[in-house]
């Protein structure tokens, strides 16, 4: 009985724990993350024990206790004072024991160790249906901020606080290897912090439902070296690239005439107001150096799980998938119910204007 | 008659159509419940059903995600209060009157009037699928994305409505029931002697009557942002899409209360029952009962550990939380301890029953691990809750009221259910079930989230979910075979005697099916389990006699049937439908509900002319 | 042995606590209706000094005539226990005339709810240019300020509170608005018994309960208009709250 338990268990355990898998919370790379995990494990070992204990003695009990022809009434015991105390006091005491951890987990998780009021790495993440818009406060110039989507570098080692936002509806904020999630909601302050103790591409995904294509939003997070982030911020708070080839200048005067720039800064510098306020960007993604990204839409990867640069080739492919048909890749999304190219049978787009608008973007690096 | 302007005769139809449409007998209505209750659990079967075949494998299109996301706020929607609540209704009908000695509840119009309105809120919701698209938002409908710029349709009005008007028929049903439960208990029937199902059937309406006022109000504001552009939610003009959740939980965590109470106390019942012995620890169940019941108003902000409210509150609703786990575990101890020591007979209701104390210990132990919000930032939101939510609610919920059905099948049609159809079902929806939501559990740790319409290959979540799906496919034969059982044996099955579990409480003092006026002497209650007690003659007096002497029928006066609790019914739907598409409509509803209340104010419980004809 | 015999109405069935089922379900529903007013109050107050833009509490309330309605419904309790008691020593025309009084005092406070209702979304701000002090002024004052340019003494404009206006808007209205509904659905139910009354044997004193019932709902619905008047009235406009 106690072994068919334990392999109940183990099985359970062996099946379940899958830290190979992109999103699985047992491959804990933070501190954040290795916290909640050890408070996980501190709980199922003690549900563990409840389990083996209750479901064995009902086992046991149906076997030992099956009415046989002929038995007579079993005794009628109405209760055990000491017993029901026991069994009382017993898990109260073993509450407070797993409470100690979790209270202070709770309190870890809240303010990152080097919080940004002392010098810590902030970024505004801000909840868009259904990608992430993501800004760096510029390095070198303060009332500026450095805009981008749905892949987010981070310096290895290093705690990263989150301003979560959202313009529209709810959604949530979460990197499972790193750490759990916080919801990002309208006309809330909420954080969370995290840390990549190695560095990799971490995949995250929006875990609170926010509609049509919320099955859709995800991001990636990039943890690298000091050095290299500082550089990739750099990259990124320069302008775009300009296009020398043929079919990609075409493209970028075509991005303008379509009426894309509506939506799509193709700057990535945002200043802040007069009085210090935090600007609402545009409805669409900054695509300044959209081509540097590893995905594509918030879903769509342009590389092969875990590598940090695109595959020119297969970004090429998705962005012409995606202009071509918007909405059969994600149900819902806005542009193709605001753009004109996409609502106006007359204003839609050709093949070969497709191929310059994507020559034109495959420029923005 | 009723003294209105004119002469409205009461409805006179002993048999047939009408005779449902009018009646006002417990037992009858306890039947209608049940009956309506299952079809509408087997449409929300349907709807998860559509889920799982859609996430049986990555990037699926057998359902678009309009329809997706439509079908699991439908689900939620459709289990929580068109499944579980009406079907532990059904029992709050049929089994409290008899358990307490009655000869009815307090307010058998009233009563009436429960079951046509939880009717018409039915009507009102699942006809929205086919009127412009159902509601989409989840069962939760958190704000913004149900406000009218998100959502600009009519499926979010539909849920309102129907959400509200539920909220009506409960709350009448849970004001009749605490009402008989305090007044109309026979004499010598004490609180401390009452059976445990009658106990949580009396918590469980303090609860209905005190939660539900506030999402009665959440609902309200909801209603009040889409139709007159008010403010509530409105986060331009400085609304707070946590005020909602609130709101919205502030009722939804005594709720889930209301859905497990009725299946403890069935489960409650059943155990001694087939153990053949007292319930162990019988003060400390009702207490733990009650605790729970008192606690589950001081845990509601678990449901939002992720929403930013500061690691004080946070803190606070963890410990909360996590105390309400003694009272649960002291009920699981104290039932095993009945068997202890018992002589178990493992027939389908004692299976179900068992399985129930299975399935809701694992519920219970994931519900610990959620309590602890540090971890619970990882299961949020993920398949690790939806696991526990189906341990709990179809492990146990749903278990402990295919229990009570089989438990009380002889007594409601008087005819036995086919025992080895019974085990077969058992076992084929307990591998099913656990095949089905188990797997869950490993989906949620490895990061995926809920009411997602798909999921991408390379996730690793392939072999679970499709292993899921399967399990789901053997839970719904399960629950075919359920039916096949239910419906031969009720036209079929062997007849059945008034007592044949051998049983404790009042319920099987009585013939099956009860007479129309239950007891032909209302008992005099000597002691806990005083059926049982009599039997054994461990009697201070009394004659156990099942049935009774019979010699007072001719004197017995039962309440008359009526058309009224229909009509306000009827009124109540109207105005439900008008207030999604025209005013106009809606005070016609209105009219015809007034006209509906005041006539049944008229109306006397019987008339004085009938009375001879009021008892046969 | 008990009887099971259930007359007209119930009156006369034996309870187990001695009490009448319509009177316990009354009670039972007034804990409801506790909760569903507590909701709204709740809400009132979450939002409370939250409003982003548009009349506030102390821009539109009159506290002298709010307290003048408040008043005449408290005096209408009074009148509905005069008139239970005088139904009760079976003074059929004092149960009247008290009766009617409780619906004069009744109605008149919805009137002046209504009244003040049609205020508010007519509000005027008058703002005086010649004595401005920016800080003893609302919000919505100080933009209506921004008219007083050379030469002008006086701006009025109408910036009127409506359930859309604001915050403030959404929770005062649906507050007030569900008691007076609670107050009008009252009336209604007093209306009916004064006039059902004069039909020999409707309204007697062994059928006294069907008052009680009412009265008590008619108190109940008193008691949360004191809350709602010190909570929404006094709270917003007096400062420290």
């Amino acid at each position: 009985m106690l072994v068919l338990a334990m392999l109940t268990i183990i099985g359970a355990i062996a099946l379940a724990c899958t830290p190979s898998h992109n999103q699985s919370t047992f491959d804990t790379l933070g501190p954040v993350a290795e916290n909640q995990a050890f408070i996980f494990i501190v709980i199922f070992w003690v549900g563990a024990f409840v389990f083996v204990a209750v479901e064995g003695a009902l086992i046991y009990a149906v076997f030992k206790f099956k009415r046989r022809p002929g038995d007579g009434d079993p005794v009628q015991v109405h209760g055990n004072t000491r017993l029901e105390i026991a069994w009382t006091i017993a898990p109260i005491i073993i509450l407070i024991i797993a409470a100690v951890p979790t209270v202070q987990g709770i309190f870890y998780a809240a303010e990152a160790p080097i919080p940004p009021s002392e010098g810590g790495l902030e970024v505004d993440a801000i909840g868009h249906q259904w990608w992430f818009e993501f800004r760096y406060p510029h390095p070198d110039n303060p009332g500026e901020q450095i805009v981008f989507a749905n892949e987010l570098h981070i310096p290895v080692g290093e705690p990263v606080t989150f301003n979560l936002g959202s313009v529209d509806v709810i959604h949530s904020l979460w990197v499972p290897k790193l750490a759990g999630k916080v919801d990002m909601i309208p006309n809330n302050d909420n954080s969370l912090w995290l840390q990549a103790d190695e560095p990799g591409v971490f995949f995250g995904q929006c875990a609170e439902f926010c509609g049509v294509s919320h099955a859709n939003m995800k991001f990636k997070v990039v943890a690298e070296s000091r050095s290299e982030f500082d550089a990739w911020l750099q990259s990124q708070s320069q302008s775009a690239f300009e296009p020398a080839e043929p079919l990609a200048v075409q493209g970028k005067e075509l991005f303008k005439s379509a009426g894309c720039t509506g939506c799509h800064a193709t700057k990535s510098i945002m200043k802040l107001s007069k009085d210090g306020k935090k600007l609402p960007g545009r409805i669409g993604p900054n695509l300044t150096h959209m081509a540097s990204r590893i995905n594509l839409v918030a879903m769509l990867d342009n590389t092969e799980i875990g590598n940090a640069e695109p595959n020119d080739y297969m970004l090429q492919r998705n962005l012409k998938d995606w202009i071509s048909n918007p909405e059969e890749i994600k149900p819902g999304n806005i542009m193709s119910a605001q753009a004109a190219v996409y609502t106006d049978p007359s204003k839609a787009l050709e093949e070969h204007e497709i191929d310059a608008l994507v020559a034109y973007l495959l420029t923005l690096k | 008659m009723t003294t209105v302007a004119f002469p409205i005769p009461r409805p006179k139809h002993p048999t047939g159509v009408w005779n449902w449409i009018t009646t006002i007998d417990h037992k009858k209505i306890g039947v209608l419940y049940g009956v309506t209750a299952f079809l509408l659990f087997l449409t929300g079967g349907l709807e998860a059903l559509l889920i799982r075949i859609q996430l049986a494998s990555p990037g699926h299109e057998f359902v678009s995600p309009e329809v997706y996301n439509q079908l699991f706020t439908m689900h939620g929607t459709t289990m929580i209060f068109l499944a579980i609540m009406p079907l532990s209704a059904a029992f709050f009908n049929f089994v409290v009157p008899l358990q307490i000695g009655a000869r009815d509840v307090a307010f058998p119009r009233l009563n009436a009037f429960s079951y046509w309105t939880f009717l018409s809120g039915a009507i009102i919701l699942k006809l929205s699928w086919f009127l412009g698209g159902a509601t989409n938002a989840g069962w939760f409908g958190y704000a913004p994305l149900t406000s009218m710029s998100q959502n600009p349709g009519t499926g979010i009005d539909f849920w309102i409505i129907s959400l509200q008007v539920l909220g009506v028929a409960s709350l009448a049903a849970s004001f009749n029931f605490i009402v008989t439960i305090i007044n109309m208990r026979a004499p010598g029937m004490s609180f401390m002697r009452l059976p445990l199902f009658t106990w949580m059937t009396f918590l469980t309406a303090i609860l209905v009557v005190l939660a539900f006022p506030v999402i009665t109000v959440a609902l309200i504001e909801l209603y009040f942002d889409r139709a007159f552009g008010m403010n509530f939610f409105n986060v331009i003009n400085g609304g707070n899409p946590v005020l909602w959740q609130h709101l919205f939980w502030v009722f939804g965590h005594p709720e889930v209360y209301i859905l497990i109470l009725p299946a403890m106390g069935i489960v409650s019942d059943i155990i001694p029952t087939f153990s053949k012995k007292p319930l162990f620890g019988y003060n400390a169940i009702v207490l733990a009962g009650a605790i729970i019941a008192f606690m589950g108003w001081m845990v509601w902000s678990h449901h939002m550990f992720t929403v930013g409210l500061g690691p004080i509150p946070v803190t606070v609703f963890t410990l909360t939380t996590m105390a309400i786990a003694v009272p649960t575990g002291v009920k699981i101890f104290n039932w095993m301890g009945t068997i202890w020591g018992g002589s178990m007979d493992l027939r389908t209701p004692m299976l179900f029953a068992l399985g129930f104390i299975a399935m809701f210990t694992i519920g219970g132990i994931s519900g610990v691990m959620h309590s602890m919000a540090s971890s619970d930032a990882q299961q949020q939101d993920t398949y690790f809750i939806v696991a526990h939510i189906h341990y709990v609610l179809f492990g146990g919920a749903i278990f402990a009221i295919l229990a009570g059905i089989y438990y009380w099948f002889p007594k409601i049609t008087g005819r036995m259910y086919n025992e080895t159809l019974g085990k077969l079902n058992f076992w084929v929806t307990f591998i099913g079930f656990n095949i089905a939501f188990f797997p869950q559990h490993f989906l949620g740790m490895d990061g995926m989230p809920r009411r997602i319409y798909t999921y991408s290959e390379g996730m690793g979540w392939d072999l679970w979910n499709m292993v899921s799906t399967i399990g789901a496919l053997i839970l719904g034969a399960g629950m075919l075979l359920f039916m096949h059982n239910i419906v031969r044996s009720w036209r079929k099955g062997e007849l059945a005697d008034g007592d044949p579990w051998d049983g404790r409480t009042l319920e099987w003092s009585i013939p099956s099916p009860p007479p129309e006026y239950n007891f032909a002497e209302i008992p005099t209650v000597y002691d806990r389990d005083d059926w049982w007690a009599k039997k054994r003659g461990n009697v201070k007096h009394g004659v156990p006699v099942s049935g009774g002497s019979g010699e007072e029928e001719h004197s017995i006066h039962m309440p008359q049937p009526s058309y009224w609790p229909l009509v306000v019914a009827l009124g109540i739907c109207i105005i439900g439908y008008g207030l999604v598409y025209s005013y106009t409509v809606a005070t016609v509803g209105t009219i015809i509900g007034v006209i509906g209340v005041y006539a049944w104010s008229f109306e006397p419980v019987n008339d004085p002319e009938d009375e001879d004809d009021a008892a046969h | 042995m008990a009887q099971a015999t259930i007359t007209e109405h119930g009156e006369h069935e034996p309870t187990t606590t001695g009490l009448n089922h319509r009177k316990m379900l009354m009670w039972a529903f007034l804990g409801s209706d506790c909760m569903f007013f507590g909701s709204l109050i709740a809400t009132y107050l979450v939002y409370k000094n939250k409003s982003l833009a548009g009349p506030i509490p102390e821009d539109v309330f009159s506290i002298l005539l709010t307290s003048v309605s408040t008043f005449v419904l408290l005096m209408s309790s009074m009148s509905m226990v005069l008139a239970y008691a005088a139904l009760t020593r079976g003074r059929m025309k004092t149960f009247r005339i008290w009766l009617a009084s409780t619906i004069i005092m009744g109605a008149t406070f919805v009137g002046f709810q209504v009244f003040e209702f049609h205020a508010f979304v007519n509000h005027e701000v008058v703002v005086e240019c010649d004595h401005i002090n920016p800080a003893d002024l609302t919000p919505v004052e100080l933009e209506v300020s921004a008219g007083c340019v050379d030469g002008v003494h006086e701006v009025e404009k109408v910036v009127g509170l409506t359930p859309k206006t604001n915050l403030f808007g959404s929770t005062f209205f649906t507050l007030t608005g569900f008691h007076g509904a609670h107050v009008t659905l009252g009336l209604i139910w007093l209306t009916s018994l004064f006039l059902l009354s004069f039909k020999k044997g409707m309204v007697t004193p062994e059928k006294n309960l069907d008052v009680d019932l009412a009265a008590l709902y008619w108190h109940f619905v008193d008691v949360v208009w004191i809350i709602i008047f010190t909570v929404v009235y006094l709270f917003g406009v007096f400062p420290g709250f």
